[in-house]
């Protein structure tokens, strides 16, 4: 039996991706899930949430990310393409000036990077930005 | 235990009442994800730091979650009030107990 090019390219992908140890990214209910958890199942809104990534990361090790929701009392940020969608979670305090945080995440490759506020009156808003990665920052 | 954890913050010397204040903090840490391999296969065991405090003379500022997708070298910005003159304090925690501590001084006037 002669394989097929596509099975040929096929089990190499698949080789590859044992041979690299492949994290496994995390699939769309654990997406759901880690959106549910934050928001105890409410529906999110929109505007009011300003989500600052680049949409172009060379380098998945270290992409800086900035949100801001003026009136939020929590704000999550969370990468649907990686192992664990969960990245951070900013809890403001009384003494918190602004309702704005900026960190630096791994992004294991091309996704949509998610951030949900809880605004104080307990409604949720939603932003999203699609971040495309030259080099991946999960291990592999 | 991470070896040369060395916490680094900015803030402001001195402020006017009520101003808001801008504050950068980065520590040395590694952020071992739990996700990559050694040379022999084996999966590194994750070693993260998994909560951040910032409070300013005893007031909350700032309580962030931090997870694996969180780069090497945590660097964290934020902003907070000062009405009067006082200490930051930042507080790191790791995930195999230890604590790192930092603290900065404002002048209000």
């Amino acid at each position: 039996m002669t394989a097929t090019r596509q099975q040929v390219i096929g089990t190499g992908l698949a080789a590859a991706a044992a041979f690299f140890g492949l994290p496994a990214i995390a699939t769309a209910a654990d997406l759901e899930e880690a959106i549910n958890t934050f928001t105890s199942g409410a529906t999110t809104g929109e505007g009011g949430l300003t989500l600052i990534a680049p949409e172009i990361a060379e380098n998945g090790n270290n992409v800086p990310v900035e949100v801001s929701a003026p009136g939020a009392e929590a704000i999550i940020i969370l990468a649907s393409g990686n192992p664990n969608p969960n990245v951070a979670t900013f809890n403001f305090g009384p003494a918190s000036g602004s309702r704005m945080a900026s960190t630096r995440i791994r992004l294991a490759g091309a996704q949509d990077v998610i951030a949900i506020a809880r605004m104080e009156d307990g409604s949720f808003i939603q932003a999203s930005q699609s971040v495309r990665v030259t080099i991946g920052g999960c291990g592999g | 235990m991470v070896d040369n954890v060395t916490a680094r913050v900015r803030v402001p010397r001195e402020a006017s009442a009520g101003e808001v204040v801008s504050i950068r903090t980065l520590i040395n840490h590694p952020m071992e994800s739990g996700q990559r391999r050694d040379d022999a296969g084996e999966i590194i065991p994750r070693s993260i730091i998994h909560r951040f405090t910032c409070d300013f003379n005893g007031t909350n500022v700032i309580d962030v979650t931090l997870e694996p997708s969180i780069s090497t070298n945590p660097y964290l910005q934020f902003e907070a009030v000062v009405q009067e003159s006082g200490t930051f304090q930042f507080t790191w925690y790791d995930d195999d107990g230890s604590v790192y501590e930092e603290s900065a001084d404002i002048a209000v006037s």
